[in-house]
C-alpha cells in the first residue's frame, strides 16, 4: 500500500500539486487519470522521490517515504520498478543488457539464470529476438515495453508506470494494460499508473484518481466514472466525439465488453 | 539555484562525495573500466599522436632559428625540444586538447542521460547513479592519460628528428646528442603526476556538467561548453601549482 497525505508541489512557486491525498491498494490497479500538463508525471515522480515534496507525506506500508535517509531509499528502491514516460532506456546498452542490469546489480544469479529472466519478461511484454538491438534501433511503443520489462524483471513490490501505453497501437495497448494488471495481482503488487487513454480506465481502472489543474477532483471506480455528474470528469472522459455520442444512445453500456 | 562560485563548487564536491563513495558491486566497475578505457582513452590516441609529431616538428624548428649562434652548439636544440615536450606540451597541451574532445564528449553523453530520465531511471533501481556513471570515466581516464603523455613525448621527440633529417635545419646526429643529454627522469615523474590530475579534472567537472544539465539540447549544449572551457581554466591553475610545488 502507498499512501499520500496533503502532497504539495511547486516549481518556482507555481503550485503544480495542491494537496493531494491518496491511498493506492495492494494488488489493485490504481489509475490517476487527467489532462496533460495536469500534474500527473509530477505525481508520480513525487511518490517515488524524484521531487522532493514541499509539504506532505507519502508512505510505502508503513514506512514514511519522505523521511528516509539514503540507504533505507536505496533500500527501498530496488523493490520499486518504475516505467518513465519516455521510456528512458539507456542508449549504450542493448534490449538484453537493459533489462539485465537490474539483475546484475542486485542479484548474484549466474548468467544462465539472468538471461533465461531477461527472455521470460521479454516474451511477456511480446518481444522476441530483439535482444541485440540499441535503442535508437527501437520504436518508440517498442521502447516502452522494453522499459516495461525493465521495470518488471526484479518482482517488484511498487510498480509505478507513467503512461504505459501512449503511443502503443489499440492492441498492444491492451496486451499491456492487462499485463500490468495479471502481474499486480499475481504478485500483490501495488501498482500505480499515469494515463490519459480512456480505453486502460475502462480495461483496468479498479482505482481511479481524477487530477484536475493539480488537485484531487475526484476518486471511484471505472464503474463509477460513466454515471459521474462531475463536470471536468464528464468533459474528460467524454471528449471525443465517439465518446459523446456513445453516451448520448444510452443504450449502449460501455462498460460491458 | 544560483550559480555563483561558491554554490557552484559546493554542489561539485557534493557530487564528487556522491561518486567517490562505495561502489556497489565491483564486478560491474570493472567492466565499465575497460570500455571507458577503450571509448575515452584509446580511442585519443590518434590526436594526441597527430598533435604531438607536428608540435615536435614546428618547436624543433623554432629552436633551430633562435638558437642560430656559433657560440651556441647545436646539440642544445635538441634537447631544448625534448624538455619542450617533457615539461609543458605532453602533459598540459595535450590536456587542454583532450579537455576539449573527452570533456565535451563526457558532459554530452551525461547530459543527455540526463534530461532523457536515463539518471532518473538508474536512480530508481537503487543505483547510485552519479558514481555508476562517473567513477568509471575518472579512474579509466587518471589510469590512461599518463600513457597518452608518454607516447606524446616519444612522438614529439620523433617529430623534431623527421624534421632534422627532412630538412637538414639541424645535424640529426646532434639532435640526439642533444635529446639524451642531461636527462632528469624526475621531469617524467612531474609531468605524469600532472596528466593524471588533469585527468581527474576533466573528467569530473566535465560530468559534474552533465549530471546537472537540465531541460533540453539546447541546456545539453551549453553544459558541454561549459564543462570545456571550465576544465580547461582549472587546468591552468592546476599546472601553475603544481610546477610551483614540484619543480620549484
Ligand atoms: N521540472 C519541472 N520544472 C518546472 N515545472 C515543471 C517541471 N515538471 C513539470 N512541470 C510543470 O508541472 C505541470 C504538470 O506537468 P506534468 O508533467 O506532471 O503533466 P502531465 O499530467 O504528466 O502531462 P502529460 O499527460 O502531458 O504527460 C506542467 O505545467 C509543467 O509545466
Ligand atoms: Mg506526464
Amino acid at each position: 500500500m502507498i499512501r499520500a497525505e496533503h502532497i504539495v508541489k511547486s516549481f518556482d512557486g507555481r503550485v503544480v500539486l495542491n494537496d493531494i491525498s491518496a491511498t493506492f491498494r495492494t494488488g489493485t490497479t490504481n489509475l490517476i487519470i487527467g489532462q496533460s500538463g495536469s500534474g500527473k508525471t509530477v505525481l508520480l515522480k513525487s511518490l517515488v522521490g524524484l521531487h522532493r515534496i514541499d509539504s506532505g507525506a507519502i508512505y510505502y506500508d508503513d514506512i514514511c517515504f519522505s523521511q528516509l535517509g539514503f540507504r533505507e531509499l536505496k533500500a527501498i528502491r530496488r523493490e520499486v520498478g518504475m516505467l518513465f514516460q519516455g521510456g528512458a532506456l539507456l542508449d549504450s546498452s542493448n534490449v538484453e543488457e537493459n533489462v539485465r542490469l537490474p539483475l546484475d546489480l542486485f542479484t548474484s544469479q549466474s548468467a544462465e539464470e539472468k538471461r533465461e529472466r531477461v527472455h521470460f519478461c521479454l516474451k511477456r511484454v511480446n518481444l522476441e529476438n530483439v535482444d541485440h538491438l540499441y535503442p535508437a534501433e527501437l520504436s518508440g511503443g517498442m521502447i516502452k515495453r522494453v522499459a516495461i520489462a525493465r521495470a518488471i524483471v526484479l518482482n517488484p513490490k511498487y510498480l509505478f508506470c507513467d503512461e504505459p501505453n501512449s503511443g502503443l497501437d489499440p492492441m498492444t495497448s491492451v496486451v499491456i494494460d492487462n499485463l500490468i494488471k495479471e502481474i499486480t495481482e499475481e504478485y500483490n503488487i501495488t501498482t500505480i499508473i499515469n494515463t490519459h487513454d480512456m480505453n486502460s480506465v475502462l480495461e483496468i481502472g479498479e482505482h481511479v484518481l481524477f487530477i484536475y489543474k493539480g488537485q484531487k477532483w475526484w476518486e471511484g471506480t471505472k464503474h463509477d466514472i460513466l454515471h459521474t455528474d462531475n463536470r471536468e470528469l464528464n468533459d474528460f472522459v467524454f471528449a471525443s466525439t465517439m465518446a459523446k455520442r456513445a453516451k448520448a444512445c444510452s443504450q449502449i453500456h460501455l462498460d460491458e465488453p | 539555484m544560483k550559480n555563483n562560485l561558491f554554490d557552484l563548487a559546493g554542489r561539485y564536491f557534493i557530487l564528487m562525495g556522491k561518486v567517490l563513495s562505495k561502489p556497489e558491486k565491483r564486478s560491474i566497475y570493472g567492466r565499465r573500466i575497460l570500455a571507458e578505457i577503450a571509448s575515452l582513452g584509446l580511442n585519443s590516441i590518434g590526436i594526441v599522436a597527430i598533435i604531438s609529431v607536428f608540435m615536435g616538428a614546428v618547436i624543433t624548428i623554432q629552436m633551430a632559428l633562435n638558437l642560430e649562434s656559433p657560440f651556441i652548439p647545436k646539440y642544445l636544440i635538441g634537447y631544448a625540444a625534448r624538455e619542450s615536450m617533457l615539461l609543458e606540451f605532453s602533459s598540459t597541451v595535450v590536456a587542454l586538447i583532450l579537455a576539449g574532445k573527452v570533456g565535451s564528449n563526457i558532459a554530452s553523453e551525461i547530459g543527455t542521460m540526463r534530461i532523457t530520465e536515463q539518471i532518473d531511471a538508474l536512480e530508481i533501481m537503487g543505483v547510485n547513479s552519479a558514481s555508476y556513471l562517473i567513477l568509471p570515466k575518472i579512474v579509466a581516464t587518471v589510469l590512461f592519460f599518463p600513457f597518452l603523455t608518454i607516447l606524446s613525448m616519444g612522438i614529439g621527440v620523433a617529430g623534431g628528428y623527421v624534421v632534422c633529417v627532412l630538412t637538414g635545419i639541424v645535424n640529426p646526429e646532434a639532435y640526439i646528442v642533444g635529446v639524451q643529454s642531461d636527462f632528469k627522469p624526475f621531469y617524467i615523474t612531474y609531468s605524469l603526476i600532472k596528466s593524471s590530475t588533469f585527468a581527474f579534472i576533466i573528467t569530473s567537472i566535465s560530468g559534474f556538467y552533465g549530471y546537472y544539465a537540465n531541460g533540453n539540447s539546447l541546456e545539453v549544449g551549453r553544459a558541454s561548453t561549459q564543462a570545456v572551457v571550465v576544465s580547461s581554466i582549472v587546468i591552468l591553475i592546476f599546472n601553475l601549482i603544481l610546477t610551483q610545488v614540484l619543480l620549484t
